[in-house]
């Protein structure tokens, strides 16, 4: 693939779903692009469709208006060329041990088989430190680890691209700082290209290379935003984020 | 008086703060990993708390209890047309085992039992199938088993009898219509329940159709599957024996509910007291011993118990 060309372009997208008593415009007309090797963040408060948005890229919904194009083919039906990694912590399987879950999602998608994908299993395992628990169970495993594994399964299909719905969210302060920290540390490694949803600025700075600020109801991109390389830089950064979501809120309720 | 004009009369006045009178506090920094000096850290518990956290040893215990109650009871009343005693019914029991006939009766019991429920279990696998395909399929399994599940399967032993004569045919009809609905229902309502977080990561895969359903859904939904399945066999099992009490023999071989109709009608109850007793056995045995082995291998394991 030529260096000219971005890896993920989402092309004037609006997504619309339905709830049993509304049509609901969850984004709209959204564009960017994803390069090779970017951490591009998606941020907003709730409401502005960046999970929507994910879940689009991912395949499980179509844009009723635009195109998402991966490495210029159109996105049309989810595929292990786009792994997610979800918020929730039962996304493993759980009748799986640690090691099965991650042979299982690389026999099943036909990219391993057999020794080749026990070998890949084990080393992306030791890539986020579970060597140790590799013959566990999930129940047995913390909310943490748990998504260790998520990102350790992402990781072992080598995709063109890394989805990530908040997947540090539901995991307490101290777990999610060191996750933070690991996850930069893979990234280090292996410069995978990851599409990142957080609803949470410090992240969204500390993780990303490349933000895209969207505005709620429905979302529009606010701003593209490069991500800030020094500790001071980052302080301006988030604060410059933070007034520009912060000043429509305040103009929407003076206007309530 | 003076306090109380303090309370009612300035209500607005900020209460007098207290001066900073503690002292600044020195702060605290320990090393810790030292309490290897501490009294008691692990200590085994005495022979008796093991043995009595033994669940399968309590329960032994109580049936000891109840059968010494039965034997004096049994040996007070006196009376074998009664109530025969436990020591009379375990020796009817034993010899109907060594002389073959309970054990060819309760074979013949599980033979049609198996038969029925096999069957059952497929037409539920059909239904359910059905079901998930389509939302009409959907409604069609809903309405069947809300109406036929409360309908004792019993109750369709009269129809069966005219439609399927005396025999095998009418019991097997019987132990489907037992086993189904219970079966579809659960195997319904687990498909339904599994998360779709986890559909989506199947997705993400790349699996779909028959592949998702047998990689994902199946194990996804496998507690409610087994709930189905033991449920399904409790129905059968006592529908079977019911039925058979009602008409037992085809060929001249009848399973256990007959066995216990006959010997009631030659007035042997000790024998019928034995019957009993492997009606129990028989499911105690499949319920504790092979559903909960697969219980204890699979969901336990997997930590899914519902």
């Amino acid at each position: 693939m030529g260096t000219g060309q971005p890896l993920l372009e989402v092309d004037g997208v609006t997504l619309r779903y339905k709830t049993p008593d509304h049509l609901v415009t969850a984004t709209y007309r959204v564009s960017f692009k994803v390069w090779p090797g970017d951490r591009f963040v998606l941020l907003g408060p709730s409401g502005c469709g960046k999970s929507t948005l994910l879940k689009a890229v991912g395949g499980y919904m179509a844009p009723t208006e635009g195109e998402i194009r991966l490495k210029g083919r159109s996105v049309t039906e989810p595929g292990p060329d786009r792994m997610m990694v979800f918020q929730e912590f039962d996304q493993l399987l759980p009748w799986k041990t640690v090691r099965q879950n991650v042979i299982f999602a690389l026999e099943a998608s036909g990219r391993l088989k057999g020794r080749e994908a026990l070998e890949r299993a084990n080393l992306y395992i030791d890539k986020v430190n579970l060597t140790k628990f590799a013959d566990s169970y999930p129940h047995t495993l913390s909310g943490g680890m748990k998504q260790r594994v998520a990102i350790a399964r992402g990781m072992a299909m080598e995709p063109d691209i890394l989805l990530m719905d908040e997947p540090f969210a539901a995991l307490d302060a101290l777990t999610r700082r060191r996750m933070q920290d690991e996850l930069m540390m893979l990234w280090e490694e292996t410069r995978f290209t990851v599409l990142f949803v957080t609803h949470s600025i410090p992240e969204a700075i500390k993780l990303g290379s490349r933000i895209l600020l969207l505005s709620p109801h429905p979302g529009e991109v606010k701003a593209e935003l490069n991500s800030a390389a020094t500790p001071e830089a980052a302080l301006r950064l988030e604060s410059r984020i933070q007034q520009m979501l912060f000043s429509e809120e305040i103009e929407e309720a003076e206007n309530v | 008086m003076s306090s109380a004009r303090v309370l009612t009369g300035a209500p607005l006045t900020v209460p007098p703060r207290p001066a900073a009178v503690e002292p600044i506090r020195p702060e605290i920094v320990r090393e810790t990993g030292q309490a290897h000096g501490a009294p008691v850290v692990e200590k085994p518990l005495s022979v008796f708390e093991r043995l009595y956290n033994q669940a399968w040893l309590r329960k032994i215990l109580i049936l000891v209890l109840l059968a010494g109650i039965w034997e004096a009871y049994g040996r007070y009343l006196d009376n074998d047309l009664l109530f025969p005693t436990f020591s009379a019914t375990m020796e009817a029991f034993f010899r109907a085992v060594a002389d073959g006939t309970l054990p060819a009766r309760a074979w013949s019991s599980l033979k049609v039992l198996l038969m029925g429920y096999a069957a059952g279990v497929v037409l539920a696998t059909l239904l359910t199938g059905i079901a998930i395909a389509s939302r009409i399929g959907t409604d069609f399994l809903e309405t069947l088993t809300s109406m036929f599940n409360p309908l004792p399967a019993i109750a369709l032993l009269p129809l069966a009898l005219i439609w399927f004569g005396l025999g095998n045919g009418s019991l097997i009809f019987v132990l489907v219509h037992s086993v189904t609905w219970a079966i579809a229902l659960n195997t319904h309502s687990g498909f339904l329940s599994v998360s779709r977080t986890l559909r989506m990561v199947g997705r993400n895969y790349g699996l779909s159709g028959p592949r998702l359903i047998g990689k994902i859904l199946i194990p996804a939904a496998f507690p409610s599957i087994l709930t189905g399945l033991k449920v399904g066999w409790a129905f059968a099992w006592r529908t079977l024996i019911a039925a058979e009490l009602v008409f037992g023999v085809s060929s001249g071989a009848g399973g256990l509910g007959w066995f216990i109709f006959e010997n009631k009608n030659m007035l042997d109850i000790p024998n019928v007291f034995a019957g009993l007793l492997t009606v129990i056995l028989i499911g105690l045995v499949v319920e504790n011993l092979i559903f909960q082995t697969i219980e204890r291998r699979t969901i336990q394991r997997w930590g899914m118990q519902a």
